[in-house]
């Protein structure tokens, strides 16, 4: 049992903590939101030079061939700047869903294409009604000669503006809310019948509605539940990562803050009432941290149930330490931490939105204790 | 990242496993695991039978007994102790008294304690803390003069535990009234039956009779009972006070306590059906057990640390063992309390003794006393806004 890094992912960790502290500055970030696209296009080359975009891809397949720790160790980089690029959307939700779904002839062409930068991808499942529950799908899928038609409306499909071609779910037989009938196609983003609104979130990232009416699509599985679930649960973990290193700011900022500003004559850090309170920040955040280390290595976990039990577990820890964080870090910032001119309210966002994203605290929460929770479950 | 043990470790962990569930009677685990008070006897049992097994102090010096495990070998040992419900080896003897006696003792006073502390053929309590001496331990009053070969102590310790069990007692005493109040304190060995000791009991809230004040009235204490050198008390005790960083999370303790709630709510109705399938229920339960797995892992974390981080230095992530570990323990006798409703409520024991037969299911005897008795877990061993005080000023530098 070790929590030491191997010699190579030593040297992922210290190349990427080097290009968000050099490239990923509050201000800098400030202007890659401002371009067109909302995020900036050379950062998105240079995670291509750098190799982060085939992190999760086979070497064979000129990818990284990085796991769930990998992954960690990146998006932990990229909580700490904030990054607005879709990474999330293209290399760990839809790449997690390509490596699971797609054969090896669409791989070949696909991934190549993703790590040299000219591929975005999103994944649109999230409908009107649907809330998190990843198996109620109402859009259809009408067979067509060897494609499907696909028909319906996707909501807050994460940089489904920015993708070239988008994953969908969409239900090919049985009722709303069935577990098998749920199909998983491909199609490109300016397919006809395919309409595409985007906007701006919360935390400075971008998403769109999509509506469909009669788009040929591919179909990669005909029955994608299982395998949307294992790769929404390495996502998740990926996610909680993140959180870790939007926490991690957050906790850092305010100890700063309270050993640097003055009131009453004297640094308000020296009152022990908000030295008690950063203390909680930091237990929160060595919580949160050792369950999103537990979430990384259970990532990959082929049994469904014990996976989903870890993942379940990381994401209830992850929401409710960020949340106690976020909003400790913006009080005891006072005034300052309410201003969009500074960054720790930015932090704040991007981890309250974290824990919007594929179930909150009290949904995981509530998927654990079904399940028996985590130790000597009664099943 | 490898969160596997190895085989040797799993092979370590299976023996820990079957020697905690068969040599310690079942009659002791069984009170251990329902929260009910230990005797004496029980005690003394359970660790003599670790200690000809070799496994009662392997924290101590491996000349005197100790066994020089890994810090992954010690969490083993622990967690399996825990989850097995097996009484931890008297802690005043074997985390306390023991370690202070092998590092700071000269070679006479360790043969002459060493050995009987580790076979509890003495049965150690602790005088540390005192009426006007809590949190602010350093301003204790407990005076030793010496007069002679020996020290003349009189004062008052308090929140004494199992002083009515102890065959001796290791003071924190004042041996210099002028020096800075740390530099005053020499940290002495006193039979409890020396003529002056007087013990009288403290009844907790739970109605259990755990603590006690120990008087000292001219009590005449041989010179060669001082641990170390006359003044350098503090020291010591803070050295005892830092010894054990892991095990206070009580993490096994936890899950073992998990495990039983959930058989306890299995056996318990609500409305149509066993209240473990109350989902309200299921979730506050699960509220605990993810604190508790994240304690875990952090405690993975510290261990893993252990065996790179040059001696006296220590992971951040240690200080909130401490800290998390008591409120869950906690948590977790408030949930046996829910569990057994309203046969939590009769009061079914005192020191004449106990309703018999027990109203109620025999494992609900013992719901409410552990939640009361349980308060003190975030109240001893430096209270959690203590730990605060020590965290925000060591990792955080407040």
């Amino acid at each position: 049992m070790d929590f030491d890094l191997s010699d190579e992912q030593r040297l992922l960790k210290e190349s990427v903590d080097r290009l968000i502290l050099d490239q990923y500055q509050f201000q800098q970030r400030k202007q890659y939101m401002a371009e067109p696209a909302g995020y900036s296009a050379a950062m998105w080359s240079r995670f291509a030079e750098q190799g982060l975009l085939g992190l999760p891809f086979a070497e064979s397949l000129g990818g990284f061939g990085g796991g769930a720790v990998e992954t960690m160790i990146v998006t932990e980089a990229f909580g700490r700047g904030l990054v607005v690029e879709p990474y999330f959307a293209t290399v760990i939700l839809a790449g997690g869903l390509l490596r699971r779904a797609a054969d090896q002839a669409l791989i070949a062409s696909l991934v190549p294409q993703i790590t040299a930068g000219r591929l975005k991808l999103a994944f649109g499942h999230v409908e009107r009604h649907s809330r998190y529950d990843l198996a109620n799908v109402t859009t259809t899928a009408r067979k067509d000669g060897a494609e499907y038609l696909l028909s319906g409306a996707k909501s807050v499909v994460l940089h489904g503006d920015a993708a070239d071609k988008i994953l969908l779910t969409a239900r090919i037989s049985g009722a709303q809310r069935d577990r098998s009938g749920i199909g998983l196609f491909l199609t490109e983003s300016d397919a006809p019948g395919l309409s595409r609104r985007g906007y701006p979130t919360q935390d400075g990232l971008r998403a769109a509605e999509v509506t469909l009416d009669g788009v040929r699509a591919v179909a990669l599985s005909d029955d994608a539940l299982p395998l949307i679930e294992h790769a929404v649960d390495e996502a998740i973990a990926a996610l909680c990562a993140e959180a870790v290193g939007t926490m991690q700011v957050m906790h850092d900022l305010t100890l700063e803050y309270l050993k640097t500003r003055k009131q009453f004559g004297r640094p308000i850090g020296s009152f022990q009432v908000l030295q008690h309170r950063s203390v909680d920040m930091l237990v929160a955040l060595e919580q949160a941290r050792s369950m999103a280390m537990f979430a990384a290595v259970m990532a990959a976990e082929e049994n469904p149930i014990e996976r989903r039990r870890a993942i379940a577990a990381a994401k209830v820890q992850i929401g409710r330490s960020g949340r106690h964080i976020g909003q400790e870090a913006i009080q005891l910032h006072g005034g300052i931490g309410m201003t969009m001119e500074y960054s720790v309210g930015h932090y704040f966002k991007r981890m309250t939105m974290i824990d919007q994203l594929y179930g909150d605290a009290d949904q995981h929460l509530a998927g654990l204790a079904q399940l028996g929770g985590l130790f000597g479950a009664t099943s | 990242m490898d969160l596997n043990f190895t085989a040797e470790e799993l092979a370590f962990r299976d023996e820990a496993r079957h020697f905690f569930r068969t040599a310690i009677p079942e009659s002791i685990r069984a009170k251990v695991a329902e929260g009910e008070g230990l005797s004496r006897d029980d005690m003394i049992l359970s660790q003599r039978t670790l200690n000809q097994h070799g496994w009662a102090t392997p924290n101590w010096p491996v000349e005197w007994g100790g066994k020089a495990w890994s810090p992954v070998q010690v969490y083993l040992y622990q967690d399996e102790m825990q989850q097995a419900n097996v009484p931890s080896p008297i802690p005043f003897n074997v985390s306390m008294v023991g370690p202070v006696i092998a590092q700071f003792g000269g070679q006479e006073i360790k043969q002459r304690f060493l050995p009987m502390t580790a076979n509890a053929d003495i049965f150690w309590c602790q005088g540390f803390s005192e009426p006007g001496s809590g949190s602010d331990l350093a301003s204790l009053r407990t005076r030793a003069e010496r007069k002679g070969d020996n020290y003349v102590v009189n004062g008052q310790k308090i929140w004494t535990t199992l002083a009515q069990y102890a065959d001796w007692i290791f003071c924190l005493v004042r041996t210099d009234t002028a020096a800075k109040q740390q530099e005053g304190i020499s940290f002495l060995l006193i039979d409890m039956k020396t003529p002056g000791v007087t013990v009288r009991p403290i009844v907790t809230i739970d109605g259990g009779r755990e603590v006690n004040e120990v008087f000292f009235d001219n009590v005449e204490v041989p010179a060669e009972n001082l641990v170390g050198q006359e003044n350098k008390g503090w020291d010591y005790a803070k050295f005892l006070l830092g010894n054990e960083r892991t095990g206070i999370a009580r993490v096994g303790a936890s899950k073992a306590k998990v495990a039983r709630i959930k058989e306890l709510a299995a056996i318990e109705r609500s409305g149509d059906r066993p209240l473990i399938d109350d989902p309200k229920f299921r979730e506050k339960l699960a509220a605990v057990e993810i604190e508790l797995k994240a304690l875990e892992m952090t405690q993975l974390r510290v261990v893993a640390d252990e065996r790179k981080l040059e001696k006296g230095r220590q992971n951040p992530a240690s200080s909130i063992l401490k800290l998390k570990g008591s409120v869950i323990q906690q948590q977790l006798t408030e949930l046996v309390m829910e569990v057994v409703g309203p046969y939590a409520m009769p009061y079914q024991r005192d020191f004449d003794g106990r309703n018999e037969p027990v109203i109620g299911p025999e494992y609900a005897t013992e719901a409410a006393p552990m939640y009361f008795n349980y308060r003190k877990v975030s109240i001893y061993g430096g209270s959690n806004e203590i730990q605060r005080n020590i965290i925000a000023k060591a990792i955080l530098g407040l």
